[in-house]
């Protein structure tokens, strides 16, 4: 069997501040890692390759050149091979461009029985990624994937809805994205990050390699652009601090929210 | 759209580089946009010296004066419309009147002909309605043939749906096949009426930064939209409206990925943005524990228990309760938060709450910068007494009164 997973490498957002002076974003010291539910993602495809006799685990990413060291980690993890589709042709790519790079790129990988992609991305939050690469690859998709069995030739998995789930039922070749519930990802061993810094077992791909038209990809084949972008202004108030010991500071609260008939 | 550098004007201050969220910028003897560019534009309005411009694109336009018209996916749930299909009503009204043009709900069930009068309404000038038995339950499959098939007929302008877990599933499915944008998650949307495009304003970069999107050469325009955070449309019973009612063609074979079982309810119903009253925890309460107290005072007060992503992420209590950039949205009367610190993810799903209160030891911390009213001291020590304090209510206010 064949596993393809999509990761992205991404700022850890949960890193960033913002400086309360100039109301920019600081960046310094902020670390570059693989995409959480991407990491789950693999760790799925690791489960199964640790299950089943025959699979081989593909990763791929599209990004600048330093997202090979996301791809360096993936290997570590026990990933056997892995791809960057890294090109200035890609730049710029929204959600659309981005997924039609990446079917591209795994068009050229070839043959594939699932593909596996986190639910998004912590830097946009999109979550648009992984279907518009199964819609170009024309398979099926289960999203918001929390437990999956293989049985043959079939999927069963269990997908979240805001309350409860589906069991959902498809045929392979099919796309699936991973959400945190779905798995606990294991750490790089030794051996696997001997193998991840060796870097035999990854390579670089252009839009040449993988025979994309270069007017489909990048910035100019994005429907989506950016218009503006701004910091969220926070909204200016007249905030009264409550003063006394406990007791009176609770006290004068209430008595205040009564009064205004919040409560 | 990309970003450039008048080189002769760029005077290498380093401003650009400050603000960019990508490291996209190297300075060399002038500032060099390298590949990571988003197009974001932060740089455009940091630069003094006006060095840094946005080219535009000449583009061959797709005959985008053949769409017309709003549309709006009215999502159901086992014949229940979302909350959210009505608030999209009531932004799509509003996006509608000032286009000019109609609103159609596109309502996709299994015998739910309530549900279109219902959408009516609520404000559609006409409610487009699929019904066969393959659509009672959501598939992928069937859902995109189906409004792919509408969209390819009929051409609207511009088409909103909730950002839910299968909004988000469905969204994207359909504007890869009919090659358009989509924007994810809008907060906010407007339209420039000189283009008729619809600014969708949206949070980036975990919350960060918002960005505005534009969707300029394909049709239809699509976005997601946050659940809760658009106003709800109002129920109007002497309101008349179109229904075309149609039975799809679909068969079974269209369905790829079948749903064979729906299990409902594993997880306690957490009503987080219908709340008017929402009691907030975060890291602050120490531990799961944290919330008995908080459910306590939730109990009087008739509130909601929110939560913020460390509690969640550390277990302390179910991803339901999560108000956030990766939680929910909610905007209550009252939002009272108790040991949350205010990261700018939280803030982002909480912020536009109509009085928010904060109770946090550290008083330098963010959440005060957004709170009406703010106690600096331990949860423990206080809401113990603003539980004491709501028992004995009526005294109280006699006593202030008095």
């Amino acid at each position: 069997m064949n596993i393809i997973v999509c990761i992205k490498q991404v700022p850890d957002t949960n890193e960033v501040k913002i400086d309360p002076v100039k109301g920019t974003l600081i960046r310094e010291g902020v670390p570059s890692i693989i995409n959480p539910d991407d990491k789950n993602a693999l760790e799925e495809a690791l489960r199964i390759k640790d299950m089943y006799e025959d699979v081989k685990v593909t990763v791929i990413s599209m990004g600048p050149p330093q997202a090979e060291d996301a791809l360096v980690e993936a290997i570590a993890m026990g990933a056997d091979e892995a791809y960057l589709l890294t090109d200035r042709a890609f730049a710029g790519s929204d959600t659309y461009a981005t997924s039609t790079a990446l079917a591209a790129g795994i068009r050229y990988i070839g043959d594939y029985d699932l593909i596996f992609c986190g639910r998004q991305a912590i830097d946009g939050d999109t979550a648009q990624v992984g279907p518009q690469l199964a819609e170009h690859l024309g398979i099926p998709q289960i999203t918001y994937v929390e437990e999956l069995k293989i049985e043959g030739k079939k999927v069963v998995a269990k997908r979240a809805l805001e309350d409860g789930y589906f069991v959902i039922e498809s045929h392979m070749p099919v796309l699936l994205t991973a959400i945190k519930e779905l798995n606990e990802p294991r750490y790089p061993s030794i051996k696997g990050i001997y193998e991840g810094y060796r870097g035999d077992k990854i390579k670089l791909l252009s839009a040449k390699d993988v025979g994309v038209d270069e007017n489909t990809v990048g910035l100019n084949a994005s429907p989506t652009n950016v218009l503006r972008s701004f910091t969220p202004a926070t909204k200016s108030k007249k905030l009264e601090f409550l003063e006394g010991n406990p007791k009176e500071k609770a006290r004068n609260l209430i008595v205040r929210l009564k009064e205004e008939n919040i409560i | 759209m990309a970003i450039v550098v008048v080189g002769e004007k760029c005077i290498s201050c380093g401003a650009c580089q400050e603000v960019c969220p990508f490291e996209a910028i190297e300075m060399k003897d002038v500032a060099v946009i390298t590949d990571k560019c988003t197009a974001c534009g932060s740089c455009i309005d940091a630069c003094p010296v006006g060095a840094i411009v946005r080219e535009e694109e000449k583009k061959e336009k797709v005959n985008i004066e053949d769409y017309r018209g709003v549309w709006v996916f009215a999502e159901q749930r086992e014949g229940n419309l979302l909350n959210v299909a009505i608030e999209l009503i009531g932004e799509g009204r509003k996006i509608a009147d000032k286009l000019n043009t109609e609103l159609t709900a596109i309502l996709l069930g299994y015998d739910v002909d309530l549900l279109a009068d219902k959408l009516i309404k609520y404000g559609a000038d006409r409610v487009i309605y699929a019904d066969s038995e393959l659509l009672e339950t959501y598939t992928t499959d069937a859902y995109a043939k189906v409004l792919c098939d509408l969209i390819e007929k009929r051409k609207p302008e511009i088409l909103l749906m909730g950002a839910t877990n299968i909004g988000r599933d469905l969204a994207p499915r359909i504007s890869a096949r009919i090659h358009t944008g989509l924007t994810a998650d809008c907060t906010r949307l407007d339209v420039d009426l000189e283009n008729r495009r619809l600014l969708q304003t949206r949070p980036a970069f975990g919350g960060n930064l918002m960005a505005t999107i534009i969707c300029p050469n394909h049709r239809p325009q699509m976005a997601t939209v946050r659940p809760g955070v658009m106003e709800k449309a109002a129920y109007d019973e002497t309101r008349t409206g179109q229904v075309e009612k149609f039975v799809p063609d679909l068969t079974e074979e269209d369905v790829q990925a079948k749903v064979v079982e729906h299990v409902k309810g594993n997880k306690p119903q957490v009503k987080l943005e219908e709340a008017k009253i929402i009691v907030s925890g975060g890291r602050g309460l120490g531990s799961a524990e944290g919330f008995k107290m908080l459910e306590e005072l939730a109990e009087k007060l008739g509130a909601v228990v929110g939560a913020s992503r460390a509690t969640v992420d550390a277990g302390w209590i179910d991803h339901a309760h999560q108000v956030g950039q990766t939680g929910k949205t909610v905007r209550p009367d009252l939002y009272i938060a108790c040991g949350i610190s205010g990261a700018i993810q939280h803030l982002a799903g909480m912020k536009e709450s109509k009085c928010i209160v904060a109770i946090n030891k550290d008083k330098n911390a963010p959440i005060f910068e957004v709170a009406d009213y703010g106690i600096v001291g331990d949860v423990y020590e206080i809401i113990p007494e603003l539980i004491s304090a709501l028992d004995n209510i009526d005294e109280l206010m006699e006593m202030v009164n008095a």
